[in-house]
């Protein structure tokens, strides 16, 4: 255990979710509720709270170990307990239980510019900026040169960075962070901000760090930089260490079982009986009208959704959202988007149909989230992330011409030429 | 190397260790809230006198007016030697109270000893006291009067209303995480303390058992301290009730501290 930097034993958190702010939240119900019956108030406190609050584990008895020196990575979808572990471990907030033991001094980076201050000058906020990272007056002069350096901002280090642009505020906030000098850096999904050119010298920066000996927990969604930059990987699922060991193992594990490209999702448990309109089945079709979770990029498929309305339903509406992996939506499209207006649906069974066209996402992974609902009423059904599918590169615009395009979709558009001489 | 653990409450240890530790951060936060105090204000510091100038010449005439007791003081002094620790409580409790708020972003994305973030928005508060003592000299120079001998004694007044000042402060920032309902109570505290609060009234005019009862506002021992180390004379110190001012002020910090700990670990989570 001893050569251990990093020690989780049977970590878990967990939040009370849901019913939070109806009841005893805001002073007046708890005054309301003290006075009208004191005594009742004091005894029920207690249970009240166990029976409107609904508990939920952001993490749930999670063990795992880190060499001094290691850069791990830790992956897993949106609400898997990544940020929560990371927050835990930079002590923003307190276990449930379980425990750990950090050997040495703990930086952590959650947020580009955490405590920046707009009024204040570039100069200014990196001492502030410094100081809150936990830097000492002495050590941010000493490397202050050096953060001007990298940020590349020398020209407007006395302008307020209220009036910096996007871009440079990000470096200015970076560079600071960049010369942390802990050992053990927390590194929450930071690096996808800024333009090519400096995140590319951010990853360097980050590699020097690793290199040098440093002990790195990092967080990203971005699969290639986990693969450059850690050696060591922790999949995280609902809470839950799923996988650990080296990053490649851990990556290929992510892919394969986290994003398993179904295409299809079908209802296991029986219908509800109350009105609603619920979903039975939903399967992904290729442009051979054949089941798939690999799509051709070129190609249109077609998105069937079977569904049950157990009464009519008014004002009822289908919406259909594609989200990629980084958990960008990419689009929202609902039935009576054609009508203009919310169109009833009758009882019984229904089967509608979606085209998406070829030549229109990009490749990637993306999941479905398909949702029932009477829209401002009342919301029956929700399917979230229970449908993956990929685009397939086969000879699109990306690989033809071997370049690094950008963007969730991609069109082949029309471009025409004027030429004249 | 240092071990640190992490578990559920057993932040304690740690605590006051890292507060020493973190004493550069406090020194900045404070430093930056004064930076950014009178940024984009057209007279900036200037403001520091105009307010307390302001209050003192409006509560002089209402003193006036109304024939208040002074013993036998030029109101101007009478007044201004109880804005003084009056304003800065005012201001102090105002800002820190918020603080935790305002500083929202700090408190969800890194760690370091929350107590710094009230403490240091006091700092801002009692720059603007000094500033506003530098006015009450030179009211005091203007009517040619000079402080007794007591005056040695103001910096235990001081010292006194900044722990009152941080004591309640802690109280409303810890409360103001949860229930923002505070947001509208400090300045209804406020406005309503200066009339409960001997600022134009005298303590003296009180009587008996009602005096020991009225003391039991800690600023009341408070401003009747500055007024005795100012002013001496005819203010005489009022014994049991600056004992109760005492008491009250160790209360109201160690209480303070006491719940602000008690709710710290889960700012994060509900701020």
């Amino acid at each position: 255990m001893s050569d251990y930097i990093i020690h989780v034993e049977n970590l878990s958190k967990y939040y009370v979710i849901g019913h939070q702010r109806r009841k005893d939240d805001g002073l007046r119900h708890a005054i309301e509720a003290a006075l009208r019956s004191p005594l009742q108030w004091w005894r029920h406190r207690k249970q009240s709270i166990a029976k409107e609050h609904e508990e939920f584990w952001a993490l749930k008895d999670v063990s795992f170990n880190v060499k001094q020196g290691e850069v791990v990575g830790i992956i897993g979808r949106n609400g898997a307990g990544k940020s929560t572990l990371l927050k835990i471990l930079s002590r923003i907030t307190e276990p449930t239980s379980g425990s750990i033991r950090l050997k040495g001094r703990v930086a952590s980076l959650l947020e580009v510019g955490t405590g920046f201050h707009p009024e204040l000058t570039g100069r200014e906020n990196i001492f502030l900026n410094g100081a809150i990272l936990g830097m000492s007056r002495v050590e941010i002069k000493r490397k202050f040169d050096e953060i001007v350096a990298f940020s590349e901002v020398e020209k407007f280090l006395d302008t307020p960075v209220k009036r910096y642009s996007s871009g440079m505020y990000v470096r200015l906030a970076f560079a600071v962070a960049a010369h942390l000098e802990p050992e053990i850096l927390i590194i929450d999904e930071v690096l996808a901000v800024g333009d090519t050119a400096f995140q590319k010298k951010c990853l360097g920066k980050m590699g020097e760090v690793a290199r040098g000996g440093r002990t790195v927990l990092f967080v990203s969604h971005n699969m290639a930089i986990m693969r450059q930059l850690c050696t060591a990987g922790l999949m995280l699922n609902q809470g839950q260490i799923v996988k650990s060991g080296l990053i490649g193992e851990v990556v290929d594990n992510y892919l394969t079982v986290e994003v398993s490209c179904e295409g299809h999702w079908r209802r296991a448990d029986p219908l509800p009986k109350e009105p609603g309109i619920y979903f039975e089945s939903v399967t992904v079709f290729n442009h051979r009208n054949e089941p798939a979770g690999h799509l051709d990029v070129t190609k249109d498929f077609t998105i069937e959704i079977k569904m049950e309305a157990t009464d009519i339903i008014r004002k009822g509406q289908i919406a259909l959202g594609i989200v990629n992996k980084e958990g960008t939506i990419v689009l929202t499209t609902c039935n009576c988007d054609a009508a203009r207006e919310y169109t009833p649906i009758e009882a019984g069974r229904h089967l509608f149909r979606v085209n998406i066209p070829g030549n229109f996402l990009a490749p990637d992974t993306y999941f479905l989230r398909i949702a029932s609902h009477a829209p401002h009423i009342q919301l029956f059904d929700l399917l979230e992330d229970k449908i993956s599918f990929s685009i397939e590169d086969t000879g699109s615009l990306r690989s033809l011409f071997r370049d690094e395009r950008r963007g969730v979709v991609q069109p082949l558009l029309n471009w025409t030429d004027e030429h004249s001489t | 190397m240092n071990e640190l653990i992490i578990e559920a409450g057993r932040s304690e240890r740690q605590y006051w260790r890292d507060l020493w530790k973190y004493r550069e951060l406090f020194l900045f936060l404070a430093w930056r809230d004064l930076l950014i105090r009178y940024k984009q204000t057209a007279v900036g510091i200037v403001w520091a006198i105009i307010r307390p100038a302001l209050t003192v010449l409006a509560l002089t005439m209402i003193t006036k007016v109304g024939k208040l007791p002074t013993g036998g003081l030029p109101p101007a002094l009478f007044t201004a030697a109880a804005i003084l620790p009056w304003q800065f409580f005012a201001a102090a409790l105002s800002e820190s109270g918020n603080s935790l708020v305002i500083n929202s972003n700090l408190i969800s994305k890194v760690y370091f000893p929350r107590l710094i973030v009230p403490a240091s928005s006091i700092i801002t508060s009692f720059v603007d006291f000094l500033i506003t003592a530098a006015f009450v000299t030179i009211l005091l120079f203007w009517y040619h009067f000079l402080p007794p001998i007591m005056i040695w004694w103001l910096p235990v007044f001081v010292l006194m209303v900044f722990v009152v000042s941080l004591g309640a402060g802690l109280w409303i920032a810890a409360l103001m995480v949860k229930y923002r309902d505070f947001r509208f109570i400090v300045p209804f505290i406020v406005s309503y303390g200066v009339l409960i609060s001997p600022v134009v009234l005298k303590t003296s005019s009180f009587s008996g058992a009602w005096r020991l009862v009225y003391s039991i506002n800690p600023l009341v021992g408070i401003i009747d301290g500055f007024r005795w180390c100012i002013l001496g004379g005819l203010n005489t110190l009022y014994w049991p009730g600056l004992m109760m001012s005492v008491l009250g002020t160790v209360l109201l910090l160690t209480s303070g501290i006491w719940y602000f700990r008690k709710t710290e670990r889960t700012f994060a989570d509900i701020i």
